[in-house]
């Protein structure tokens, strides 16, 4: 191998004889595995596993988990069905259909708002589309399980339930 | 007819042990891997609440192996697929059936040879029939009828084939030195003292034939870093891909029962089989009484610091969990208790007055045990070594088995006679 035009000192190391042989390197290796396995049996508390149902990992606040709707004082949706969430979704999994709502000042409200978890990507560009603060990502739930696909398409009552966990 | 019934035990006795190695080596090989990686390791499954660190996972294993549906490609050839399990695991378990585990047994007067079958020729018969091993792994692949197992299945027999040619050369300088072919001989042989304190084992007079037998060792079983026939990441999970629930746990326990028999072959060999360095057998008759004394003794001891360590553990993790895992650090308290208290009503019957025949009995247990732990300890390296060194290429390995060990073994076999003629 040629090093010109290179700075200085980028040269191929050779290997010496030692280094050759590989015996010395293996036994090295050997030397650094058995040191993390006894360091990791005489101080088994300071391994990095987290043993998961008992602790689960602390988030940020701006962990983005599965949607809410948010409800006006009176309980319904402030949702105006507006249709900006589901056009900006990239993953294409809201599906609103709209319904006039009686309150001139409020046109619009959804009849139907399904989220099919499935197809989310949990991306958060729904929650930033909304101009009502309607629909959130802030409930922190990931642990989503359900047995089978039908199941994960979520629809307005539940997502307008603030007080569900995962299963669905 | 006595000698088919001592036949009949030894087999039982072999069998049992390399099967119940096999769920301690896949325990050992899952937290060991774990903590070598720096995480815990499976630490869940329990029977009735007792956790016992992960050792009821290879139980869950095999339940979950017996219970799974057994898919099958369909255009497989029928006879070979099912066949390759079974020649893989009876080649494993066949091998064992040369390699002494202890010197003799003193049995009403007589005496009896702890070894299966006291070949000839057997070292021939190792070699012969790791050759066999070649067999199955080739034919699972083929049988399979996918172009990925029989990928897998050719480099396993050409890498097989390549370092048993090594295997062979590394134990021909065994043969030289110590004369026979007979493997109990080679075993009894390394009891003597070289130049007056060294204890002649294998690796003492034999180091460079050590390092070229142990490497073939770990090609012969396809265990990384030459576990490219099966290597997960690289060729799927090769040769045995298309099997699965109970013809793989076959596989699957066939490589931990070849490591087994590795193992052993290792320490049979070159490291003195069941005996202990400097401790001749009628040395060790003589002072029996003394060594188990001082053995109870010492197994009190270490009973006791293992009790006080859980006690202290226990102590400083009071209310860590607030469920039933904080009984554990006790229940180990309680176990090595049970133990001490065990090896001090053992020393109440007055161990250092044994007679001949107890004597004798003590001797050959202390033989088998330190052959197990031998055998223990190079499974471990098996497990060892795996985690440590990343795998090779299939160039890199067949160039080395061709291009770098067959003219060392050559050189130490050249170097072994003319030392030998000189002497």
């Amino acid at each position: 191998m040629s090093f010109e035009g290179l700075p200085k000192g980028a040269v191929a190391k050779k290997r010496s004889f030692l280094e050759s042989i590989y015996l010395v390197e293996i036994l090295r290796g050997l030397g650094v595995t058995i040191g993390h396995l006894l360091r990791n049996i005489f101080h088994t508390d300071e391994m990095p596993t987290m043993q998961y149902p008992e602790e689960k990992r602390v988030y940020g606040d701006r962990f983005r988990g599965r949607h809410r709707l948010m409800q006006r004082e009176d309980g319904s949706p402030r949702c105006v069905a507006c249709q900006m969430c589901s056009t900006y979704c990239p993953a294409d999994c809201i599906e609103i259909v709209a319904a006039e709502h009686p309150d001139p000042e409020i046109e619009k409200y959804p009849a139907t708002f399904d989220i099919d978890l499935l197809r989310c990507v949990y991306c958060g560009l729904c929650e930033e589309a909304c101009p009502c603060d309607a629909i959130r990502l802030d409930t922190g739930i990931y642990e989503i399980a359900a047995d089978n696909r039908e199941k994960f398409v979520v629809d307005k009552e539940f997502l307008l339930n603030n007080e569900t966990d995962g299963t669905l | 007819m006595a000698f088919v019934v001592e036949t009949l035990i030894k087999i039982i006795f072999m069998f049992l042990m390399v099967l119940g190695l096999v769920p301690v080596l896949i325990w050992a090989e899952r937290k060991g891997s774990a903590f070598i990686q720096d995480r815990t390791g499976p630490n869940r499954a329990a029977i009735g609440g007792v956790r016992l660190a992960g050792l009821v996972h290879p139980i869950a294993d095999v339940m979950k192996l017996v219970f799974k549906e057994d898919v099958t490609p369909g255009n497989r050839h029928r006879g070979l697929y099912n066949l390759a399990p079974w020649l893989v695991m009876t080649v494993a378990v066949s091998t064992y059936a040369v390699i002494p585990f202890g010197d003799y047994l003193l049995v009403a007067g007589r005496q009896v040879k702890l070894v299966v079958a006291d070949l000839n020729v057997g070292l021939l018969y190792v070699l012969a029939v790791a050759s066999l091993g070649t067999y199955g792994v080739v034919i699972g692949g083929w049988a399979s009828n996918n172009k990925f197992t029989f990928l897998g299945g050719v480099r396993a027999t050409a890498q097989m084939i390549s370092y048993e040619i090594n295997l062979g050369l590394a134990l021909m300088g065994l043969v030289l030195v110590f004369g026979s072919v007979r493997i109990t001989d080679i075993v009894a042989g390394q009891g003597q003292l070289l130049f007056g304190f060294l204890p002649m084992w294998g690796v003492v007079i034999q180091p460079l034939g050590f390092v070229l037998f142990i490497t073939s060792i770990f090609a012969e079983t396809n265990r990384t870093p030459f576990d490219l026939p099966d290597g997960d990441s690289e060729i799927v999970a090769g040769y045995h891909l298309e099997y699965s629930s109970l013809k793989f746990a076959l596989f699957f326990m066939a490589e931990y029962a070849h490591m087994v028999v590795g193992a052993a072959l290792i320490s049979a060999f070159y490291f003195g089989g069941y005996q202990i360095p400097w401790l001749p057998r009628a040395v060790l008759e003589n002072h029996a009484g003394l060594f188990l004394t001082i053995k109870l003794c010492g197994f009190i001891v270490v009973a006791l610091w293992i009790a006080v360590l859980f006690m202290r553990r226990a102590q400083r993790e009071k209310g860590k969990f607030n469920d039933e895992r904080d009984r554990e650090p006790l229940m180990g308290v309680a176990f090595w208790l049970v133990l001490a208290v065990a090896a001090a009503a053992g020393l109440a019957l007055k161990p250092w007055a044994v007679g001949p025949v107890g004597a004798s009995l003590i001797v050959s247990i202390l033989q088998v045990l330190v052959f197990v732990m031998k055998v223990l300890f190079f499974a471990w390296l098996f497990i060892w070594v795996r985690w440590t060194l990343p795998r090779f290429r299939y160039d890199q390995l067949m160039a080395l088995g061709w291009k770098v060990m067959l003219p060392l073994g050559l050189a130490n076999l050249v170097v072994t006679a003319i030392v030998m003629a000189l002497i």
